[in-house]
């Protein structure tokens, strides 16, 4: 039961490498995440039950992903729509595409389902301990991804569309188009949010549109308590990792609230309000220590 | 080179904000040409920049480049052969980024590929033109562009910029955030590197001396309108007095009010 904490946070840790690329990376909240996450639950869920190769499948999900992040992107390029609202319309489209791939349900069991978790189990069993092996798979999943996407920011490429998030002049000075950047961040990004989704749907054993509600915020809880457990750095590397470092400890936390909140009269119903507490806290947290840092760098300019 | 036509642009026409913030310009910048630009707060010196870089296009008349009509071609294409500098320091690079990885994305102009082009030879190589700027940067390839100063920043965009061989290069205030130390050192790699790598460039600045020190066309603009022009000999006569006696020929207006206006120091 034990591994159960640390293996949802490794499965939403692809979301938070999302949401941490939007946010952080391209300076684009964007909130199509709450619709393409329950896109790759609901695009896995369909494929299995067609009988679809489970990786096939993954591979569908991410293309779903990515396509959704685009649209947010060429609504937002083309029509001139501030950058919240380019997301909010995509998911709400995403709503009615969802319940359409699920066969027009809202919900799609999946427990009688060889999916890839059961072949994953059925390979690794003897090899390593049953209760843990969910938790390496998702630990190299993650940890692969993670790699790959360092990589890729290291590309010159990546490196430009980093930039871009700092400073969109900079871009357009060196003869690109941020238009593009921007669709194939958004693009990535929502991938991985889709790639999450299509995981989650199976360890959870059903697909759901109401998956995704508020994952956004669970994303950027958990990108904020990554960026506070790690001094800030300018490595990519050490970026991702705090993401995925910050999503184990929020899912943990999450996963304790669920399972022994009731020791303090919490019901589960309570989580998003705890949620929304735990962001505001962080803030002022990250407030008054820029603050405090602020305040050191006018003493030491008066000196 | 870059030539202007019947130019001109109207923000917010058919408004009660109109603002004619450009009035009929023809503008021939020849290859080699060194233009400084001066004129009053709110003349439409950036205004004309932001034409010919394409941040905007003109209400009426075009723009081109060798013949080749650039009215409609978006900033970012435009990039590829001007370059610019703006006036805060920031705009230039990415502040989140290490000095290393700044000058690859600055480096090369267009798009750019999953390819990783960072490596030991390139490292070398920055390192040998960052010499040139003389401020250490060679010994920080690494650190966050951040912990740079604003002179450190400007002068390194300065290099980057000419290490892509722009065909015009546009100077908009780049020294007038920067401390007097600071901006005197970024004016003279500026100079230094017209000269050294034949650069085509046009400069704004509100200083009356450098515009008549630098370069081998002067531009005095007001109201939208270029009021005045001075090349080769008759620039090198110039002196800020005589400056000062044109715009109030030309202008009519007051002797103090010009002062102001065109400020000098
Ligand atoms: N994007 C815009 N929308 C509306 N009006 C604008 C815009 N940009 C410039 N203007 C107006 O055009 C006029 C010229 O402005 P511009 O910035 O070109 O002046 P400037 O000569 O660069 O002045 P300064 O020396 O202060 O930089 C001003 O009246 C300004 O308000
Ligand atoms: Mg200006």
């Amino acid at each position: 039961m034990i591994e159960g904490i640390f293996v949802e946070g490794l499965i939403y840790g692809i979301m938070v490498l999302g949401v941490f690329i939007s946010f952080r990376v391209l300076d684009f909240p964007d909130l199509t995440v709450d619709g393409s996450f329950p896109l790759g639950a609901a695009l896995m869920a369909q494929c299995l039950l067609m009988g679809v190769n489970g990786w096939l499948a993954l591979l569908v999900a991410f293309a779903g992903g990515v396509a959704a992040g685009v649209i947010t992107s060429l609504i937002h390029n083309h029509l001139k729509v501030p950058n919240l609202l380019a997301g909010i319309l995509t998911m709400t489209m995403l709503y009615s595409i969802n319940i359409r791939i699920l066969g027009n349900r809202a919900n799609v069991p999946l427990l009688n389902q060889e999916t890839i978790l059961t072949q994953v189990t059925g390979r690794l069993t003897g090899i390593i301990p049953d209760d843990y092996i969910l938790l390496v798979f998702f630990a190299v999943v993650t940890i692969v991804i993670k790699i790959l996407l360092d990589l890729f920011f290291r590309t010159d490429l990546g490196m430009t569309i980093g930039a871009m998030g700092n400073n969109e002049q900079m871009v357009i000075s060196q003869g690109v188009n941020p238009k593009t950047l921007k669709s194939i961040g958004l693009g990535i990004s929502n991938g991985l949010v889709a790639l999450s989704g299509a995981f989650a749907a199976q360890y959870l054993g059903f697909a759901d549109v109401g998956l995704g509600q508020g994952i956004i915020i669970s994303g950027l809880a958990s990108v904020m308590i990554g960026e506070f457990l790690i001094l800030k750095s300018n490595r990519i590397g050490v970026l991702t990792l705090c993401a995925v470092l910050g999503s184990i400890c929020f899912y943990a936390v999450m996963y304790v609230g669920r399972y022994y909140g009731y020791v303090i009269n919490m019901t589960p119903n309570d989580l998003n309000l705890i949620k929304g507490i735990l962001i505001i806290v962080l803030l002022v947290m990250t407030q008054s220590k820029k603050l405090k840092k602020a305040a050191v760098r006018a003493v030491v300019k008066h000196d | 080179m870059i030539e202007l036509k019947n130019v001109s642009m109207i923000f917010n026409q058919g408004t009660v904000n109109e603002n004619q913030a450009i009035s009929t310009i023809n503008l021939n910048v020849r290859e080699g040409d060194f233009i400084t630009v001066i004129g009053s707060n709110g003349a439409g010196k950036s205004t004309l920049f932001n034409l010919i870089a394409g941040t905007i296009t003109p209400t009426v008349g075009s723009i081109h480049l060798n013949d080749r009509n650039i009215t409609r071609d978006p900033e970012y294409k435009r990039a590829r052969y001007i370059g610019r500098i703006f006036q805060n320091p920031l705009l230039g690079t990415a502040s989140n980024m290490s000095l290393e990885d700044n000058m690859m994305i600055t480096y090369k102009k267009g798009f750019k590929w999953l390819k990783r082009s960072l490596n030991h030879s390139m490292r070398e190589f920055f390192k040998s033109e960052l010499v040139q700027l003389r401020m250490g940067l060679e010994d920080r390839m690494k650190e966050n562009l951040a912990l740079f100063s604003g002179g450190q920043r400007q002068a390194l965009t300065l290099l980057m910029m000419v290490l892509s061989r722009p065909d015009l290069i546009l100077l908009d205030e780049h020294t007038a955030a920067l401390d007097p130390k600071n901006a005197e050192i970024v004016l003279e790699l500026t100079n230094k590197f017209i000269a050294e790598y034949k650069l085509t460039a046009m400069m704004i600045t509100h200083n009356m001396s450098h515009a008549i020190e630098y370069g081998n066309r002067l531009l005095m603009m007001d109201k939208g309108e270029i009021i005045f022009e001075a090349a080769g000999e008759e620039k090198k006569a110039l002196t800020v007095e005589k400056l000062i006696d044109k715009f109030h020929q030309i202008r009519h207006k007051s002797f103090e009010s010009d002062r102001t206006l065109l400020s000098e120091e």
